[in-house]
């Protein structure tokens, strides 16, 4: 069922249960086909689970029905979870790692005989991820334990629901994809939204809207409740900072990200509820979910990046379907009032981006074949057939189906050095079962698919009067958490905006990053506001580039978009709907190629760092490079456009497509994303244990590297099952290779290259990020040789 | 003038004075002592990826000891010493002999070839079983230098001892490396472990600094090159 916000589909969804329900009940059958688990829902958020719950308790009591509803997340006490084996509800409400859990349970073949009806909500945003892969592996075993299965998915309004249509039900090798019948419900009030417009000029670039705070915060003051969305935790913090700068009126704003401690952000969420809060500034935490109800007015800073993304975020506005929801789109700089513009008409058309389709991860296949064995022993060919039942592994081949086994029983080395401490053993009858209790317990520790980076707590430090700038490790509140890596970068006394204060870092201090509150009116010097994490979706980027292309559009747009196009026509030209501008132009001592492909910046990053490998080949020594969502610029020593003009051909065969060959296995396997991307597949096929059986240990404390791992592994056995998963990762994930070979594919013969004598309007806006951000042609070398640097100048001095 | 001569710190294998002998800090992790001609590593911590599926069930590529070793081996043709001491903690425990494959064990006795091999004890091999040839010592002499697995708590002139894992960080414009290196204060060495799955100490940890009362120099192991760095510049973890 696909349905806008508001429509009312979590309860349409529970109809055929409870009146199916009802009916049993009524029913003079046997207790065995009347008793048991009825329906299973499954949301990708704990806290939705607990407000459906509480939103079913109330029609059922008014119809007085005969149905018990129970829900089964991480906080369920262990009593009440054996007691639901033994004596289940008629509904239970779960999320996929819980169910994940339930299906790799001993008794669950028979606990899961009776089931109906599986409703699976928020489908859209489930499916996109591994999450949505371990999900669709326990849906196929629910089939497979129970035929006669009806398995229901809710979800937003998608542009292409087949996607999800395949996903619900059991694919059999058939010549057409087997598919779930659709119910689509059109309508729902048209919403009311806007680009905030300043009448003034915005700038080139930059993510934080600094100069729409004073007009944020009288919409805020206008409204009974806003929603302030923006796109990462630090602009969270900046936008927070800024409000309550301007807040004379002392009203009550709170923030809410996922860095914060838990304590707080259930306190701003309660204080949300009993509507006490004018507004709240919240990142992606809250693009789903709980219904608050009063919510008249959502604001999204930053750029949109995805069609759907923005109308799921202004459906938190008014939840009702007959009320226009309210919202406007503050731009950052710009780009992103083109981004606006694109998604303002996506949205007026109801136009929304397609969700992926996903290839099915290995790392979380082995976790599920490990969890399979706890469940009872498998009949490998049977396991294999169901395994290929669940959309995303429809094309799962019995030779990496065998590997995933073999990995799980022994870690799949060529060196068969584990054989005797093997995890799961097929026996005589050519059954697979698991070794013993204690590898089944690791299992059930060490379930789901979401790896938290590594993360220190943030805690305050207590000052002492007697003696000032001495900070006491103890005693301090707990502000949150930081990722390790971010911790890493900070030396004693840089300042950082985090819970909504500048803090100055004190220290790490037995894995608790220790700090005291700045002096008021002290800039904070760390956090660099990256872009978004989201990228830009390729439906709203090519809407981008259709407006660029099209002068005609511009007038639609604010004059200052119109006006900065013209000049970038006049010094430069303006690309097609379908090329990719590069232009060359020297400035101070160096010389710059800037491309605009407008692909995210995820593959711009990509994208750069094969370029700069490229240059650094053909001689011109390439310095470094910088990307953002809409293009990269790149600095070498030697003069591009002298070189281009030696050879036609030099521009063409810069962005050949067969960059994507041997370049991208070489520096790939080098990057530091890989190495991240490779620790979870490490921790998501249960390489490295985050949990051990009797032991508590925390992310920072895991005893071997995963990057020494990575390299020994990657020297020894470069097809190792792993590898193979970090570079699936890779092709889509962190390094969006797929949508630049995508891109690569369509400007072959549409480059257009213009050598400039100095930079143009648009490339101003990507030489902005220079300096901004890491520069990703710096190797670790160049950083050592700075520090000794300094040491030589000491000693000389 | 003074900078030209100092330039020649940026050799690939810095070198310097310790007890009266020149030591070459090798980028491998190692020390090449040229007029004893000998080939000191510390820490291999062989079999350390197999102590994990014994004690822990995990399975790390069990790869761990070869890469090592072809690191060792890389340094030994570089260098052809006549002798080579692996400084302790040469494997991670004492039943890791037993464990290693033929072929590593092969590599082993073709790396001893010709050599005296010294075994140094460490806390983690401190009862080593037999058969990986080579002569086990609890420390050993030379010239004016003394090796042995930990450091010594008192001060003390021309020691050079592994154990600690000395790793430096290095931060700078928001990015952070980290590498293994040698800790110095031209009285005693602390050298890098050379194992490929062993982990590391920060230097500006307690356990490290309080062997260097009046500071010390670290040299870390670059990609390129070793990079001398002064205490100032390493950053804490």
């Amino acid at each position: 069922m696909v349905a806008p916000t508001g429509a009312g589909k979590t309860l349409a969804g529970f109809l055929p249960s409870l009146i199916s329900l009802s009916e049993r009940a009524a029913s003079k059958a046997s207790p065995k086909t009347t008793k048991g688990l009825h329906t299973l829902y499954v949301s990708p958020l704990k806290a939705l689970a607990v407000d459906i719950a509480r939103n079913l308790d109330a029609p059922i009591a008014q119809m007085a029905l005969p149905v018990r509803v129970e829900t089964r997340t991480g906080d369920t006490p262990a009593h009440k979870r054996t007691r639901q084996i033994s004596r289940p509800p008629d509904i239970l409400l779960t999320t996929p790692e819980q169910l994940a859990l339930l299906i790799a349970h001993r008794d669950a073949a028979e606990f899961f005989s009776g089931l109906r009806c599986v409703i699976l909500d928020e489908l859209h945003a489930l499916v996109t991820s591994k999450r949505g892969d371990l999900l669709s592996l326990a849906l196929a075993r629910l089939h497979r334990l129970s035929p006669d299965l009806a398995a229901i998915g809710l979800s937003a309004t998608v542009r292409e629901p087949d996607e999800l249509r395949k996903y619900l039900v059991p694919q059999v090798q058939a010549p057409a994809p087997a598919m779930a019948d659709l119910v689509t419900v059109q309508g729902g009030a048209r919403a009311d939204l806007r680009m905030l417009d300043l009448g003034r000029s915005l700038p080139i670039s930059g993510h934080t809207a600094w100069h729409s705070m004073p007009a944020i915060y009288d919409l805020i003051r206008e409204h009974r409740t806003t929603l302030v969305f923006v796109n990462t935790r630090l602009q969270a913090e900046y936008t927070f900072q800024e409000l309550w700068q301007l807040n004379d009126d002392a009203l009550p704003i709170a923030i809410h990200h996922g860095s914060l401690d838990a304590q707080q952000r259930r306190r701003v969420e309660a204080a949300m509820a009993e509507g006490q809060l004018r507004a709240i500034v919240c990142t992606a935490t809250l693009d789903l979910g709980i219904d608050w109800g009063d919510v008249d007015l959502v604001v999204n800073v930053g750029a949109p990046k995805g069609a759907s993304r923005i109308m799921q975020r202004i459906g938190r506005a008014n939840h009702r379907m007959d009320e226009p929801s309210k919202a406007y789109l503050v731009p950052g700089n710009r780009f992103e009032m083109l981004e606006c513009q694109a998604a303002l008409d996506a949205v007026e058309e109801a136009a929304q981006d397609t969700p992926d389709a996903r290839l099915g991860a290995l790392d979380v296949l082995a976790q599920h074949v490990l969890g399979m064995a706890c469940a009872d022993a498998f009949d490998p060919l049977s396991l294999y057939e169901e395994i290929i039942s669940a959309s995303p592994y429809a094309g799962l081949t019995w030779e990496s189906f065998e590997q995933v086994v073999d990995y799980v029983a022994t870690g799949g080395y060529a060196l068969r050095a584990y054989e005797r401490f093997a995890k799961i053993l097929r026996g005589p009858d050519g059954l697979w079962r698991v070794r013993d209790a204690r590898t089944a317990q690791a299992y059930r520790m060490n379930v789901g698919t979401i790896v938290e980076a590594a993360r220190v707590r943030v805690r305050l430090g207590r000052t002492l009067r007697s003696k000032p700038g001495t900070v006491l490790p103890k005693g301090g509140r707990v502000l949150g958490e930081i990722e390790d890596e971010f911790a890493d970068t900070l030396t004693v006394g840089d300042t950082f905006l985090f819970a909504g204060e500048t803090l100055r870092f004190e220290g790490l201090a037995e894995d608790e990053a220790l700090v005291t509150r700045a002096p008021l009116g002290t800039d904070p010097a760390i956090p660099s506001y990256a872009g978004a994490k989201f990228p830009l979706s390729t439906f709203l980027a090519e809407r981008v580039r259709a407006i660029i292309a099209d002068p005609f559009e511009w007038d639609r747009l604010p004059t200052q978009i119109g006006e900065y196009l013209q000049q970038q026509r006049r010094r430069s030209v303006l690309p097609g709907e379908r090329d990719l501008l590069v232009e060359t132009f020297p400035r101070g001592k160096r010389h710059y190629l800037t491309a605009f492909p407008f692909e995210g910046r995820l593959a711009h990053q990509t994208l750069g760092m094969l370029l700069t490998r490229r240059l650094e080949r053909d001689g011109l020594r390439p310095l470094g490079f910088a990307a953002n969502d809409y293009g990269i610029a790149i600095w070498t020593t030697r003069d591009v456009s002298e070189r281009a003009a030696l050879d036609p051909d030099f521009i063409g065969d810069l962005f050949a497509v067969d960059m994507l060959g041997d370049d991208l296995e070489a520096w790939l396997d080098e990057s530091a994303m890989m190495k991240r991307t490779f620790r979870q597949c490490a921790v998501i096929a249960g390489l490295i244990e985050r949990h051990h059986p009797g032991l508590k240990k925390s992310g920072r404390q895991v005893t071997i590297s995963t990057d020494l791992i990575y390299d020994v592994l990657r020297k020894h056995q470069p097809d190792h099952l792993l590898l193979r998963a970090a570079r699936q990762d890779a092709a889509t994930g962190l390094l969006d290779v797929r949508r630049l070979g995508m891109m690569l594919e369509r400007i072959q013969g549409r480059i257009i290259h213009k050598a400039l004598d100095r930079v143009s309007p648009l490339s101003v806006s990507v030489m902005l990020e220079i300096g901004r951000e890491r520069v990703y042609g710096e190797g670790a070398d160049e950083i050592l040789a700075e520090a000794e640097a300094e040491l030589l100048q000491e000693a000389l001095s | 003038m003074a900078a030209g001569l100092r330039l020649e710190k940026t050799h690939k294998h810095p070198t310097l004075q310790l007890g009266g002998e020149t030591l070459m800090l090798d980028l491998c992790g190692g020390v090449w002592l040229p007029e004893h001609r000998t080939l000191i590593v510390s820490d291999l911590h062989l079999e350390k990826g197999s102590s994990y599926a014994v004690r822990t069930g995990q399975f790390l590529p069990p790869y761990d000891t070869r890469e090592t070793l072809a690191c060792l081996h890389e340094a030994v043709t570089r260098h052809d010493p006549a002798r080579v001491v692996a400084l302790g903690d040469s494997f991670h425990d004492a039943r890791g002999p037993e464990r290693m494959e033929p072929g590593d064990r092969a590599m082993v006795a073709a790396l001893q070839e010709g050599r005296d091999w010294v075994w140094i004890a460490g806390n983690h091999d401190a009862a080593v079983s037999e058969g990986v040839g080579g002569r086990y010592a609890d420390a050993l002499t030379l010239g004016g230098l003394i090796l042995r697995h930990e450091p010594s708590a008192e001060p003390v002139s021309g020691e050079i001892a592994g154990h600690l894992h000395p790793c430096g960080k290095v931060a700078m414009r928001a990015r952070a490396v980290r590498r293994r290196c040698f800790v110095t204060d031209g009285s005693r060495l602390v050298m890098p472990a050379f194992g490929a799955y062993a982990g590391g100490l920060n230097v500006r940890d307690r356990a490290i600094e309080g062997l260097f009362p009046n500071g010390f120099t670290a040299h870390l192991l670059g990609d390129g090159r070793v990079f001398t760095i002064g205490r100032a510049q390493l950053a804490r973890d």
